[in-house]
């Protein structure tokens, strides 16, 4: 490890007194909330970095900042800035304001804000479809599932986290109207302890199948132990359990982070908004294992029907836990409420912390 | 073979301002090794670390802005180790502090009405509930005698929590996208800039001014000097006539004030609004910078400085020579550990006597 | 709720408690000595690390929990150093080492997350491990949780049966007069250090090795600050250390299992309880004291230094 390490830091070095014509180079820096190496949502993040240096090597160079907590992150996001970055990705909700503060700060520089809703003129946003995957998973987890229960390890309460819930839950009872949903709230992204504890916990609760909103292989690891299934989350986490994980639903960032720097390159970057899904290959569901074949054809189609349109997970009617009509037979959820989605489906039972 | 300390006379004023830097250059030293081992090397890091961060305007303000609360919250953390009263629960403090004032900005929020009172309000009800929470162990100490230390500690994971819930819930804004943070405050309840470039903000001025006036009070007043007498000699404290309940409820007073006065001007200049955590461990921070000081206040505003540089540099360190954040971190506990130490030699003459260990 | 279900509820409030009690019961002979370590975090941590660390390069758990015991008995040397050889301030001195464990740990570690490993090996007695209800709570666990509860049983019988455990006691309880009679004090304070970071880094190692297989940044969580507060909770003894760390484990889990079995209550509160627990506990200890008799190790906290 110490060797890598050596190795890497005197790439590093040799980088940085590279010769003049690195001036001319695009510096790309990236932003992460966790640990690289959580093989989560971070890791995801950082493949996408490692897709841009590898596809535009002679134009671009990348950097990146790792285990930025919020509170910290305006001065991290500041320092990229004045440290010539022209364009800057920061990929956690939780930067929202510090990357609008700073864009003000230096007109010239492009941010990208992942998972955000709060545009400038050189900032974008950028999220994923992740509930698409969820319903997906939903209807394996349906299928597969003997106690009828299924367990969730869900991070905070906020509307991504929910309607990836739901979605997973209208994905459940399209297989089985009765099928039992236990939601634990850990109020972490990654601790591999709590999420252990968690999984644990539901699994003595009945739950024989796990999904998690959590970054760690922890809850897939505990799946395995006790000879249960669980989804992956974020990345493909198959070799930290391949008796257990089902599949994964997987942010694939590459193809927009390659897309957004050849605009900055060729002048037509532009400030939008991105929401991706299965269609556009932000969200990808990794290889079906652990299931007999028929259940693994099932999932195949449904991704290729959400990809075309013919299945949309908030498709109506859609109703809330309190009896009301989310959204009308015949009709899909609009963006809007999916992005503020602070109500669970009925066939839940927990309540929703507030 | 034994150590032996013999207890010096007179305390040499020389050595006492020259040990802490030598234990800062050990530290350095040691750093260097460190950091040569993991294949950089040390000039460079000591250049990024130490000088860069002085040598830009942005950074310096950095530095002050992160410099200000360490050395507010350190200071008054000063009065109550100078009595021996263990405060440790200054991030809560902190936190609350924050809270407090935060809630006020919220409760303010889009208001016609006239916004000047707001920001002081603000800043009055974060000292409050910072004086009211620090009372907590005060009380506890002076009533059952309960060890502060764990009670403060303690406090600080409820007041985190509380924040949290808060921050999730209650405060949360309605428009937000049920994301959890509270409203961004409005101008009317932000801490001024003081420059161009919307980086220093007036709370430095804030922690200053008030960092100034407690040194004065520990230095110059009969309360300041009572809560010297009072960790020095308890004995001759009593016969003095000083109250060791009174001192201590003031002493845990000022300091929870001190530090809910910095959660708020954070709250209030950097982040503008609430969210589920505030503070990058100042609290804990300030405690090291209270003792890296050597709980004078001049030693601490210095410790407070070469802790604030260190952390940029130890940012800038990330990007430049991809040094990790631990490395900064480890520095700091060796160098509280080596100034500790060579505190010490101030105090006693250290022997090695040969003889059975005792 | 089934037998098995409860049976699992249990375990998982035993494996919840069992770094808590390592921790807390090795602090324990420590501040019965007289010295109070505010670094059992840091050196937690750092067992943690190299314990993950130790195990992933020899694929030996028993070298990782080694390894772990010894990187917090490292560091203990260090703060016994300051503390009892310099008499330096016992409260900096702690937390000194807390944030220097905390950032050496992250060092140490940085190669590691991410990693996965075997986790330790479970007891299985054939029969008795499967008896329906007890089996895998009594026979079914990993060595660390045996070891846990056989410290407990070792520590008191050290303390109250052995010479070596008075004159340990005697000198937390009064450090002048315990060196008036000749005895060793600072020899004693040193070795207690030593045994207490000991402890902590096994904890840790614990926490990385079996209660999950994999090294996170910071996974200790609190979980020396804890033990700390379990010290004074359960007023110095063993016994109740125990008992107590059952209480703490048990309050975080018992939450998650809460969670999942519908039971609604803010996270928050629930997270808070073991905290608020612990000051109650000292506000009803420092009452009981009241009534005559004090628990705590009289010199606790005072520094010791020969010729004053």
């Amino acid at each position: 490890m110490l060797r890598t390490t050596l190795g890497a830091c005197l790439g590093a070095l040799l980088l940085l007194a590279a010769p003049a014509r690195a001036e001319d180079k695009l510096k790309v820096g990236f932003v992460y909330v966790g640990p690289v190496a959580d093989y989560g949502y971070s890791f995801q993040h950082d493949l996408s970095r490692k897709a841009l240096a590898e596809a535009l090597p002679d134009k671009v160079e990348t950097t990146y900042l790792e285990n930025v907590p919020e509170a910290d992150s305006e001065r991290a996001i500041e320092k990229l800035a004045r440290s010539g970055m022209g364009l800057i990705f920061t990929t956690s909700f939780g930067f929202m304001e510090p990357t609008l503060k700073v864009a003000r700060k230096f007109p010239k520089v492009k941010f990208e804000h992942a998972t955000g809703y709060k545009r400038a003129a050189n900032v974008s946003t950028y999220s994923a479809r992740f509930y698409e995957g969820r319903y997906v998973c939903g209807k394996i987890a349906a299928t597969l599932t003997k106690s009828g229960t299924v367990g969730y390890i869900a991070s905070f309460p906020i509307p991504e986290v929910v309607s990836g819930i739901n979605a997973f839950m209208l994905g459940a009872q399209s297989v089985n109207p009765n099928v039992k949903l236990k939601i634990v709230w850990v109020n972490t992204w990654f601790d591999p302890g709590k999420e252990a504890e968690a999984a644990k916990a539901l699994l003595a609760q009945g739950a024989d199948i796990l999904a998690q909103h959590t970054d760690s292989a922890a809850p897939l690891q505990e799946a395995e132990k006790q000879g249960k299934l669980a989804f992956g989350q974020s990345s493909d986490q198959y070799r930290f359990a391949p008796k257990a994980q089902l599949t994964a639903v997987v942010d694939d960032w590459n193809g927009y982070v390659i897309r957004e720097a050849k605009a900055v390159l060729d002048g037509s970057w532009q400030s939008h908004d991105t929401w991706g899904g299965i269609k556009d290959g932000m969200v990808v569901l990794a290889p079906f294992t652990n299931m007999p074949a028929d259940v693994k054809a099932m999932a195949e189609d449904t991704v290729k029907a959400i990809a075309t349109g013919t299945i949309h997970p908030f498709a109506g009617p859609v109703t809330k836990q309190d009896g009301s009509v989310a959204v009308k037979a015949g009709e899909t959820a609009p963006d809007p409420m999916i992005l503020g989605m602070n109500w669970y489906v009925k066939g839940i039972d927990d309540t929703l912390p507030q | 073979m034994r150590l032996d300390l013999v207890p010096r006379a007179r305390r040499s004023p020389l050595a006492a301002s020259l040990s802490p830097v030598l234990a800062f250059v050990t530290a350095v030293l040691i750093g260097g090794v460190a950091v040569s081992l993991l294949g950089v090397s040390p000039g460079a890091a000591f250049a990024v670390y130490f000088v860069a961060p002085l040598s830009e305007l942005w950074s310096l303000q950095e530095i002050a802005l992160k410099a200000a609360p360490l050395a507010l919250i350190a200071t008054g953390l000063a009065f109550c180790y100078r009595a021996n009263l263990w405060n440790i629960g200054a991030e809560g403090q902190f936190v609350v502090g924050g809270l407090a004032g935060g809630w006020v900005a919220v409760a303010t929020h889009g208001g016609a009405g006239s916004a000047v009172w707001i920001l002081p309000a603000m800043l009055v009800a974060g000292t409050l509930a910072g004086i009211a929470y620090a009372m907590i162990p005060a009380l506890l100490r002076v009533r059952l005698g309960v060890s502060e230390i764990l009670t403060s500690l303690m406090l600080v994971y409820v007041a985190e929590l509380l924040l949290d819930y808060m921050a999730r819930g209650p405060l949360r804004d309605p428009a937000g996208f049920n994301f959890p943070q509270s409203v961004a405050f409005d101008e009317a309840a932000r801490l001024p800039y003081l420059m161009e470039g919307e980086t220093l903000h007036a709370g430095v001025l804030v922690a200053l001014v008030a960092t100034v006036l407690a040194t004065l009070v520990l230095g110059r007043s009969l309360f300041g000097f009572a809560t010297r007498v009072v960790g020095a000699s308890p004995r001759a404290a009593r016969f003095a006539g000083f109250s060791e309940a009174r001192l201590t409820l003031a002493a845990f007073a000022i300091s929870g004030g001190a530090a809910g006065l910095a959660g708020i001007v954070e709250v209030a200049g950097r982040i503008g609004q609430l969210q589920p955590t505030i503070s990058p461990g100042y609290g804990f921070t300030a405690i090291i910078v209270a003792f890296l000081g050597r709980l004078s206040p001049l030693g601490i505003l210095i410790a407070a400085l070469v802790i604030a540089i260190t952390t940029i540099g130890g940012e800038a360190a990330q990007i430049d020579l991809r040094l990790p954040l631990d490395l900064t971190r480890a520095f700091q506990g060796l160098l509280l550990c080596l100034v500790l130490g060579a505190d010490v030699l101030t105090r006693f003459r250290v022997r090695l006597v040969s003889g059975a260990t005792r | 709720m089934s037998l098995d279900t409860i049976q699992m509820v249990l375990v998982t409030v035993l494996t919840a408690a069992t770094p808590l009690i390592i921790a807390a019961l090795g602090e324990l002979v420590t501040e019965r000595a007289g010295v109070l370590n505010l670094g059992v975090e840091g050196m937690m941590v750092c067992g943690a690390a190299l314990g993950f660390a130790a195990a992933v390069e020899t694929g030996s758990t028993l070298m990782g929990a080694l390894a772990g015991a010894g990187a917090g008995l490292g560091l203990a040397a260090v703060f016994g150093l300051l503390t009892v050889g310099l008499a330096a301030n016992q409260v900096a001195s702690g937390l000194a080492l807390t944030i220097l464990g905390l950032g050496l740990s992250g060092l140490v570690g940085a190669g590691y997350v991410g990693l996965k490993r075997e986790p330790a090996p479970h007891l299985h007695v054939p029969g008795l491990s499967e008896v329906p209800g007890v089996g895998r709570l009594l026979f079914g666990q990993d060595a660390f949780v045996y070891a846990g509860l056989g410290l407990a049983v070792g520590v008191s019988w050290f303390l109250w049966r052995t010479r070596a455990g008075l004159i340990l006691r005697a000198v937390g309880d009064d450090h002048a007069a315990t060196h008036a009679l000749g005895l060793p004090v600072r020899r004693v304070r040193f070795l207690a250090v030593l045994f207490g970071g000991a402890c902590a880094g096994l904890a840790g190692s614990y926490l990385s090795l079996a209660y999950t297989p994999f090294w996170a940044p910071a996974m200790t969580a609190g979980r020396g600050w804890i033990a700390l507060a379990l010290v004074v909770f359960a007023s110095w003894r063993p016994g109740r250390v125990v008992a107590g760390a059952t209480l703490f484990g048990g309050a975080t889990v018992l939450q998650l299992h809460a969670q999942a079995a519908s039971i609604g209550l803010p996270g928050q509160l629930l997270s808070a309880l073991p905290y608020v627990a612990t000051i109650l506990a000292l506000v009803l200890l420092s009452l009981g004291r009241r009534q005559g008799g004090s628990l705590v190790p009289a010199a606790l906290g005072r520094d010791f230094t020969p010729h004053r």
